[in-house]
């Protein structure tokens, strides 16, 4: 986002405009978008904090869709015999809830979390790349308004969001529900690609002076760790998908068993892909709970170096484990013990984390803020959610409990318990980072309370449902086969049924808190007493982050600068010598001289937009591919061509005369 | 650890003055790079580093698949050694090009750079018309794209290499385009370095398929 001290259409322009100093442009006719208000400054922007935020809002209404579709199966499946919904749109519902949640919802959460977040917790500007960062996130977008499209095409994906094969292929699925499927996680998976690279350099890269790797804050480092996931994860499920795309399209038959294909294959690039992902769901969730705990315990991270390294060994052994989601399709006892070794390997490191943050905790003076007990909410449902994935590790248990509910029950224990909560907390605890406004506090309760009582009420009958044999993605159940007494199905099924609802009511209750909360004063600088460099700057912050690039002392640098060790004899006792807004104004006072910003583009949502014109083109005509080559090929020249930053005389001259220019008027 | 203070490498008055060189790199923020590697060419190195497990899963399902062709033709009645050797040369010459291009580009010579960018072009649209030539000898011979197993992942993975080496001609023509008419932002030979270091890696790929895919007897 280009700065400019002049908007571009204050009324003064008039009386100068005269042609006295005319704009080039870059683009012949059009110019180049540089205005800082109105949605062009929202659509074209470059900036980083523009894009998380848009990020974030995309991801909820995704959140909320993929809510909606988690009720239609709840709603189903309350009764003996449901008749909410036909097979086919039942298939079609949980194949697109899974999709819509992990794809949809999760990742860019997490991505808005880590693009918001990164560079301000490493005294950066932006990201490595601005221009790179709006195509991940137009791309993803468009990818998931295209995906979301196939309901209204003819019929969503039903094959799982696993979409196992053969059933994957066209006999089995003659809508082209899976290749909008297909192609839309292709697009999603662009986003995350670029998104990955463009987040480790920034990372690696442009963190301010001092800010050694040790000294980063944890959210960064795990949102660091799972860049590097998504970097080496989602080239697999992209080979996966254009072999499925081949296959269904072209007719290749690489997963016909009729032609002596091996639809195995599939699971191995599904899950080589599928495991890492789950990782990617929940490690930046594990960031944010790891700052979270920290400030409203008032006591430092416990063993941040443990904490950072079993991050990146979990998303190294995560590499090593697929093959447990496959025990029952046959692979053979080496195989099978191999990964179930694996498998209880990887939860030590998950278990270290889950002492660390308890120690953490431990003897501090706690806050129990909403942030504070949504994280508090983690630890525990993921421990619950973590104890069930153990048994899975134990092949034998595992085969029994295979596409039963007890699968359903423990992914939703870690990945609502986990990666959910986790990103609630962030909400909360980031909010007035963000938006300069606090959430309120009594609503964020009832949001919590509904939520965690919601989740258990859904997700912990499915434990019984699943032990007594429920098999998942049934559309209805009988009532003659339920059961009888205390495991009786249609008791924990209709108990399940009513949790989701909870659920439902309980996540509702955020948006109303963010309506309640719009007009709530402006924040304090420093509104919980915080540890890490994000909080070295107004909130929110400033377009250019931070008036002077911060220097990086220590860990925990924003604490550190607030409070002095007093302490005597290697003990540590810590009295306060400067507020927050204290330390924000000293930095205000040194601010850095010729502040420059690059400039918003165009090109990445064309660009964008291109590839969905080819993903609708492969469903439907081969025109429609020539016309959307042509526009990504536009967009890709344009974008080469053009400087990051705008020219001075792209900016309307200044009111009181002078030479037009881009410079960032001192504050 | 979090109660040590130890003194940063860097000091404040270094950042600021490198929040002036806002012309440098990509993202025009003005920030000199922790690492000391270019932000471009981090990128470039994460980008291959990531384009080395997509040919991996590509390579992959062609040894699983290469003896699946049932009554259908097989790779020993139609592998042409001699010749994709040829064009396998042919590919690995243009590896050698690049680096004068680059090394060209260190000196400054522009005249050369565009020279020897233009041939590391030409030597690459020579191996894509072996491999177009190759294509058609075999398609000819009775291997269709689905006639098989083996013929569909043989065709989908020597055609995303393919695919790959256009687009790197694509991007080597760019180049010299951009390069006469002066329009590269930022540091030229930087950017005829990242070109050639996605060109190495395809041709590094391709010594990985010809030596999997046709060297060694199925």
């Amino acid at each position: 986002m280009a700065i400019i001290e002049r908007p571009i259409d204050t009324p003064a322009l008039a009386r100068v405009g005269g042609g006295l100093v005319t704009p080039t442009t870059s683009y012949g006719y059009f110019r180049r978008p540089v205005q800082s208000t109105g949605w062009r400054s929202w659509a074209f922007t470059v900036d980083h904090k523009k894009i998380g935020i848009m990020y974030g809002a995309v991801a909820m209404i995704f959140f909320f869709v993929g809510g909606f579709e988690a009720l239609l199966i709840r709603l189903q499946l309350a009764q003996p015999d449901g008749t909410i919904l036909s097979a086919d749109k039942y298939n079609q519902m949980f194949t697109m809830h899974a999709t819509t949640m992990v794809f949809l919802f999760v990742m860019p959460m997490a991505a808005a979390f880590a693009n918001y977040m990164i560079p301000l917790q490493i005294g950066a500007r932006d990201v490595a790349f601005p221009r790179l960062n709006a195509l991940s996130l137009w791309t993803f977008v468009f990818g998931g308004i295209f995906i979301n499209s196939s309901w209204f095409l003819g019929g969503a994906a039903d094959g799982g969001w696993f979409m196992y094969a053969p059933n994957s292929s066209v006999p089995f699925s003659p809508t082209n529900g899976v290749d909008f499927w297909t192609l839309g996680l292709l697009m999603t998976g662009v986003a995350s690609q670029v998104g990955a690279v463009n987040l480790i350099v920034t990372a690696l890269n442009m963190r301010a002076p001092g800010m050694t790797l040790m000294r980063m804050p944890i959210f960064t480092w795990m949102a660091l760790v799972v860049q590097f996931l998504l970097l080496f994860a989602i080239p697999i499920i992209t080979v996966a998908l254009f072999l499925l795309l081949f296959q269904r399209n072209f007719d290749a038959t690489f997963f016909s068993v009729a032609d002596g294909a091996d639809p195995l294959l599939w699971q191995h690039l599904f899950w080589l892909f599928g495991h890492p992902e789950v990782y990617i769901l929940v490690l930046p969730s594990f960031g944010i709970v790891s700052e979270v705990l920290p400030t409203f315990s008032r006591k430092p991270l416990f063993g941040y170096p443990f904490v950072v390294f079993s991050g990146a060994a979990i998303g190294l052994v995560g590499f090593g484990v697929w093959a447990h989601h496959m025990f029952a399709s046959g692979l053979g006892p080496i195989s099978v013990a191999v990964f179930s070794v694996s498998t209880m390997a990887i939860a030590v490191p998950t278990g270290v984390k889950i002492i660390n943050w308890t120690l953490t905790m431990w003897g501090g003076k706690l806050w129990f803020s909403t942030a504070m007990l949504f994280a508090i909410g983690l630890i525990v449902q993921f421990t619950l959610g973590g104890l069930s994935g153990v048994t899975h590790a134990v092949a034998p248990s595992d085969t029994q409990q295979t596409d039963t509910y007890y699968i359903v029950a423990h992914f939703h224990y870690v990945i609502f318990g986990g990666a959910v909560l986790g990103l609630f907390s962030g909400m909360y605890y980031w909010w007035p980072k963000v938006f300069g406004r606090m959430l309120n506090e009594t609503w964020g309760r009832w949001n919590f309370w509904l939520m965690i009582i919601g989740m258990n009420l859904t997700f912990g009958p499915m434990h019984i449902i699943g032990l007594q044999g429920q098999p998942r993605r049934m559309y209805r159940w009988t009532e003659n086969r339920a059961g009888e007494g205390f495991f009786n199905l249609g008791f924990w099924n209709l108990v399940s049924s009513i949790g989701a609802l909870v659920l439902g009511i309980g996540a509702l209750l955020f948006l109303v808190n963010i309506w309640v909360s719009r007009k709530n004063p402006p924040a304090p600088a420093d509104p919980w007493d915080a540890r890490s460099l994000e909080w070295i700057t107004t909130n929110p912050p400033k377009e250019h982050n931070f008036d002077r690039t911060p220097t990086v002392h220590s860990l925990d640098e924003f604490f550190h600068r607030k409070y002095e060790d007093v302490g005597e004899d290697g003990l540590h006792d810590y009295k306060q010598v400067r507020t927050g807004e204290q330390i924000i104004a000293e930095e205000e006072a040194h601010a850095d001289a010729h502040i420059h910003m690059p400039s918003p583009s165009y090109w990445p949502m064309i660009l964008s937009f291109g590839i969905l014109v080819i993903c609708y083109g492969v469903i439907y005509s081969n025109l429609i591919i020539a016309v959307g080559a042509a526009i990504i090929v536009l967009a890709l020249f344009g974008w080469a061509l053009e400087p990051p930053t705008a020219d001075d005389s792209e900016f309307d001259p200044p009111a009181d005369g002078g030479q037009p220019s881009k410079e960032l008027a001192h504050v | 650890m979090s109660d040590t203070t130890i003194d940063p490498p860097l000091t404040a008055e270094s950042a600021t003055t490198a929040a002036h060189d806002s012309g440098h790199g990509q993202s025009g923020v003005g920030h000199q790079a922790t690492t000391g590697i270019s932000n471009t060419k981090l990128a470039m190195w994460l980008f291959l580093g990531s384009e080395c497990l997509l040919f991996g899963g590509l390579i992959s399902t062609y040894m699983l698949y290469r003896n699946r062709q049932g009554d259908a033709i097989g790779p020993d009645q139609l592998w042409d050694i001699p010749f994709t050797s040829a064009t396998s040369f042919v590919l690995l010459m243009s590896s050698l090009t690049m680096v004068l291009a680059v090394s060209a580009a260190k000196r400054r010579e522009e005249r050369n750079t565009r020279l020897w960018l233009t041939v590391t072009a030409l030597l690459g649209g020579l191996f894509l018309a072996g491999q177009v030539y190759e294509f058609t000898v075999f398609y000819r011979e009775g291997l269709g794209y689905t006639t098989s197993l083996f013929s569909s992942s043989f065709y989908t993975l020597t055609g995303f290499h393919g695919v790959h080496v256009a687009v790197g001609i694509i991007m080597l023509m760019s180049l010299v385009g951009m390069l006469a008419k002066g329009r590269i932002v930022g540091d030229k030979a930087e950017t005829v370095e990242m070109i050639g270091l996605y060109w190495h890696f395809v041709d590094v790929v391709w010594i990985v398929i010809f030596t999997l895919v046709y060297l060694i007897p199925a």
